[in-house]
């Protein structure tokens, strides 16, 4: 019973935040309601077992890629009126990108109740006592160890051209060098002289 | 205890309930106190390195001070700016306050004294606690207020700065115990060094990851010397300018209940949580919580010391030692730890 009410909890807020995602007027609360939304998906993953994907899912999108959609969407200078004037010209595609989601996810449940390829592993995630961080270990780093690598290589280039592409040399500033500060000692920074009255230093 | 109350007139599912919510109570009953003691030793402990009294008043020796202080901001009036966002503005402190909180569901207070025993602890706290920025992020969006608002950007970037080297760590702690479950990482490090040390930080190669844990523990918390985002001369208070009476004791237990978190978690990462140090059957003879606390109160005493002695760094300073330093440092660590347990414990 109260596995059937915490799924319901979950999926009716899962459904509710990701409509007022969309429905929100202002950016910042559209962003909020995501995060929600990805709390309550991690929820859902807790119920069907999979405790791992669940805390990796509020690890990397709620605890670092939505607080950086934050980041950037909290600096927008946000005009109302200029948000909403664009309803009528992007509706069509709106409609056409929810149409085509609609069609996907119907035929997916129409494929998965109609039996899907090996329907003895759909079930369960793991076999009862073996915690799915171990389970997935075995897999990734077993049977697909060359796909997981690849996809690391692909996350690493992608890493790299983002920051070659951000990256600027400003020539303007003057950064600060630590390691040159500490090893700077008194005797290279300060000279003692005994200068007679009338001259100048010598510099 | 669960069993002893499913078995009487309430059933499984009732006595369950039941039976969690107390041990709820008997968590966060006693860490609210805590806190109030810790913020009292905190004052203490920066007057005294600072060459003053500190609070002395309210109470023998001024220990009710916190207490004073508490009822103080009960009976103030809550505060909502007029330009503030006024559900976010609320919901901030609450976020802090909770996040402070469920965090310390999975902390072993002592063998199998624990609340929820889940084989993904370590990973639980870390997503939990990545939770608690969105208290400060929210709050300074919220306020629309300058100050807060500088804070809040200041404290997004710091927190996710810092996490990546805490989870760098945290994984060359995880290689070495051989899970996630705290339990099992404090019985790991029973009699790990030269077979009668218990502790991670005394083997010469996680301790190096003990030094970087403990100071990235001190910029995840915001604490001094990195407490930029409540930098009094630039700040007048960061993301707590525009709160006022309980919105504002709410950020305060919370950021104080996250430092206890964090030294709760120093002492059970890397020196032997509930063990004692030694591993010497008389020292047993004393529970496991009174060794764990004890260790939670070293710590700290070590969270004040550095906050009375050390300046505040620079925004570019804290962004440079996290993403330069403790990064590369933190990643070379894993791979020389991973290719150490490769080496001796699952041969070349």
């Amino acid at each position: 019973m109260i596995q059937a009410f915490a799924f319901y909890l979950f999926a009716a807020v899962v459904i509710l935040s990701g409509a007022l995602t969309v429905l929100s007027r202002n950016p910042v609360h559209s962003v909020l309601w995501l995060i929600l939304a990805f709390f309550n998906a991690a929820g859902l993953m807790v119920l069907v077992g999979a405790e791992f994907i669940a805390m990796l899912l509020v690890i990397v999108y709620v605890g670092a890629v939505a607080v950086l959609f934050l980041f950037v969407v909290m600096m927008l200078d946000i005009d109302f009126a200029e948000l909403r004037s664009g309803f009528v010209r992007y509706g069509f595609f709106g409609l056409l990108v929810a149409l085509v989601l609609a069609a996907e996810m119907i035929i997916a449940g129409g494929a998965w109740s109609a039996g899907s390829l090996e329907l003895s592993q759909r079930a369960a995630p793991t076999s009862g006592d073996l915690p799915n961080i171990e389970a997935m270990g075995a897999l990734i780093y077993s049977k697909y160890l060359y796909i997981f690598e690849a996809a690391g290589l692909v996350l690493l280039v992608a890493m790299i051209g983002a920051i070659v592409l951000t990256h600027r040399e400003r020539k303007d500033v003057r950064p600060q060098n630590i390691s040159d500060q500490v090893r700077r000692r008194p005797q290279d920074a300060v000279r003692n002289v005994v200068q007679p009255v009338g001259q100048g230093v010598e510099l | 205890m669960t069993e002893w109350f499913q078995s009487t007139w309430m059933g499984p599912a009732l006595g369950w309930f039941v039976s969690t919510t107390i041990l709820i109570l008997m968590i966060a009953l006693p860490l609210m106190l805590a806190v109030a003691m810790i913020i009292y030793a905190d004052r203490k402990i920066w007057a005294a390195m600072a060459l003053r009294r500190g609070p002395n008043v309210v109470g023998p020796l001024g220990l009710l001070q916190s207490f004073a202080d508490g009822l103080k901001v009960m009976l103030q009036e809550t505060i909502i700016p007029s330009a503030a966002n006024r559900g976010l503005f609320l919901l901030a402190p609450i976020i802090t306050f909770t996040v402070a909180l469920i965090v310390w569901a999975v902390i072993p207070f002592g063998e199998g004294m624990v609340l929820a025993d889940i084989n993904v602890g370590l990973l639980y706290l870390l997503a939990a606690s990545s939770l608690g920025v969105y208290g400060v992020i929210i709050s300074g969006w919220a306020s629309n207020s300058k100050y807060p608002f500088y804070s809040a950007l200041r404290a997004a970037a710091q927190m996710v700065s810092y996490e990546v080297s805490i989870g760098f760590v945290l994984i060359s702690v995880v290689l070495w115990a051989d899970s996630f479950n705290l339990s099992t990482i404090v019985l790991a490090q029973q009699a790990h060094v030269f077979g009668f040390l218990n502790g991670f930080g005394f083997n010469p190669l996680l301790f190096p990851m003990a030094v970087v844990f403990l100071i990235s523990a001190l910029a995840e918390t915001a604490r001094a010397p990195f407490d930029l985002t409540e930098a009094e001369s630039e700040l007048v208070a960061g993301y707590q300018t525009e709160y006022s009476s309980m919105s504002f004791a709410l950020f305060w237990l919370g950021e104080y209940a996250n430092v206890l978190l964090m030294c709760a978690l120093n002492a059970i990462l890397f020196w032997g949580g509930w063990l004692p140090p030694v591993d010497w059957a008389p020292l047993y003879a004393v529970p496991g919580i009174i060794w764990f606390f004890a260790k939670i109160l070293i710590f700290f005493f070590v969270f004040s010391w550095i906050k009375a002695t050390v300046p505040r760094y620079r925004y570019d300073q804290l962004m440079r030692l996290g993403w330069k330093i403790f990064l590369p440092i933190s990643l070379i660590w894993v791979f020389l730890v991973s290719g150490y347990l490769m080496l001796t414990r699952y041969g070349a």
